[in-house]
């Protein structure tokens, strides 16, 4: 039995399967693979976004939801273990998509669970089904994975999304340019892996001038609390602002991605611009959603 | 010299010599191998002087023999123990131990926002690097290494 907790979960064919998939349901969102299940939503910590996403993707194919979005109305506000709960519902359910403010919660889960998990996000670690619609949206707007140049900005230290997306584009012929202030830079360990699969990558302190080259521009948040020294902070977050005018000699093909919510490191003169393409990113969240789902009932 | 040594903890006919722990981890080898539960004849010395270690501890447990894996999980406390395995009075083997692949239960993982650190979840961590010892865990797949690695009490 097959779950997704880490994106690493996933061999580049489950992926590019899922990424099929995601593009049939794209075309016809009315295929009912879900009749007569159950799909357990377990929101240990609110996200309203991701719950939603889930649940529309799950009504979609024709499935029922069961579950919550607090668990202050739970019995885990009586005490019930993380265990005691799973095991509860894995005896109702399907499949569990389940969010936890605990790191490894959803790894354990799939550990003693009969039935497949999906990790919706535990805590700091991983969220693979954001790296699924990160995957898609590249896929559909350059119709290919291999032969691409990923510009990542922002907070590459600390950014799961940035970690998990290069982890699952190292499977294909990517190259990489990262952009980030040193505080932030991208983690040896990922570089060491780029290395080691021969993948070109470069590192550069400046946005403007450093994405002409980039076919997907992946901005991320620069958070203050990741700062010491809060003027350092001040002085970085100015320049990690992608605005229009940075695009003007970028390629035609270009899509800025952001996992959201931004704040202010896409200015708002981006978002009319064509190259712009993060709410779309996120409207990609149902189909991917949709695949993966049905990927590990094997529908 | 050697004789002096031989006396400050008593000799066994047959069993296991665990040598060369150090003095400080003396009673974390004493919980991991379970030994305070263990109805056997066990002897040990700690504070004693050693050219390697400064100060060393010694056990010595009677009619006793470990598994490999069983005396391995040591090894993140007493990477340089080694083990005589007595018949008789004499030396029949030498063996020493080795920080096995993955570490069950012992230590604890770094990452306050782990799991394991909130419910009663046995830790596991796969073992990166046996030099500088460094562990992922299986859960958060946060690394904790040498310089964070706790041990835990109350091990089973």
């Amino acid at each position: 039995m097959k779950s997704l907790v880490s994106i690493t979960d996933f061999s580049k064919q489950d992926i590019l399967s899922v990424l099929e998939h995601a593009a049939n349901f794209e075309k016809d969102s009315r295929q009912r693979l879900l009749q007569g299940k159950v799909v357990a939503t377990l929101f240990f910590e609110p996200s309203t976004r991701t719950r939603l996403s889930f649940e529309t993707a799950i009504n979609r194919l024709g499935g029922r939801v069961i579950g919550f979005s607090d668990a202050n109305n739970t019995s885990m506000a009586k005490g019930e273990t993380l265990k005691d709960t799973i095991m509860m519902v894995a005896n109702y359910a399907d499949l569990i998509v389940m969010r936890h403010p605990l790191e490894g919660a959803a790894r354990y889960a799939s550990e003693i669970s009969r039935i497949p998990i999906i990790n919706a996000g535990d805590g700091a670690n991983q969220h693979p089904t954001q790296t699924l619609l990160d995957l898609y949206s590249i896929k559909k707007t350059q119709g290919k994975l291999d032969d691409l140049n990923i510009a990542m900005v922002g907070d590459l230290k600390y950014g799961r999304t940035v970690h998990s997306l290069l982890q699952a584009m190292s499977l294909f012929r990517t190259s990489f340019t990262f952009i980030a202030p040193p505080e932030l830079a991208m983690p040896g360990e990922y570089k060491n892996l780029l290395a080691k699969k021969k993948l070109q990558y470069s590192e550069h302190l400046d946005l403007e001038g450093s994405i002409n080259d980039a076919d997907i521009i992946y901005m991320t948040r620069v958070q203050r609390e990741r700062f010491l020294d809060p003027m350092e902070y001040e002085k970085v977050k100015q320049l990690y602002v992608l605005r229009n005018s940075m695009l003007s000699n970028t390629r035609p093909n270009v899509k800025i991605l952001h996992p959201l919510p931004r704040v202010n490191e896409i200015n708002i003169d981006v978002d009319s611009n064509p190259k712009a393409y993060y709410f779309q990113q996120a409207g990609n969240g149902v189909f991917a959603r949709m695949a993966a789902i049905c990927h590990l009932l094997n529908l | 010299m050697k004789e002096e040594k031989q006396l400050k903890v008593s000799a066994i006919k047959n069993g296991t010599v665990i040598d060369h722990i150090p003095a400080s981890n003396l009673f974390k080898v004493i919980e991991i191998l379970a030994l305070s539960h263990c109805k056997n004849q066990i002897t040990f010395g700690n504070n004693l002087e050693s050219k390697k270690l400064g100060s060393k501890a010694i056990i010595k447990i009677a009619d006793r023999f470990f598994a490999d894996d069983e005396v391995n999980r040591i090894a993140l406390v007493a990477p340089q123990a080694k083990l005589n395995i007595i018949k008789n009075y004499n030396v029949i083997e030498k063996r020493t131990v080795e920080i096995p692949d993955e570490i069950h239960s012992i230590a604890k993982c770094m990452n306050p926002m782990c799991v394991t650190n909130h419910q009663a979840i046995p830790t596991k961590f796969k073992v990166i690097s046996r030099q500088e010892v460094t562990l992922q865990c299986a859960y958060c797949e946060k690394i904790t290494d040498q310089e964070r690695l706790v041990i835990l009490s109350g091990i089973r």
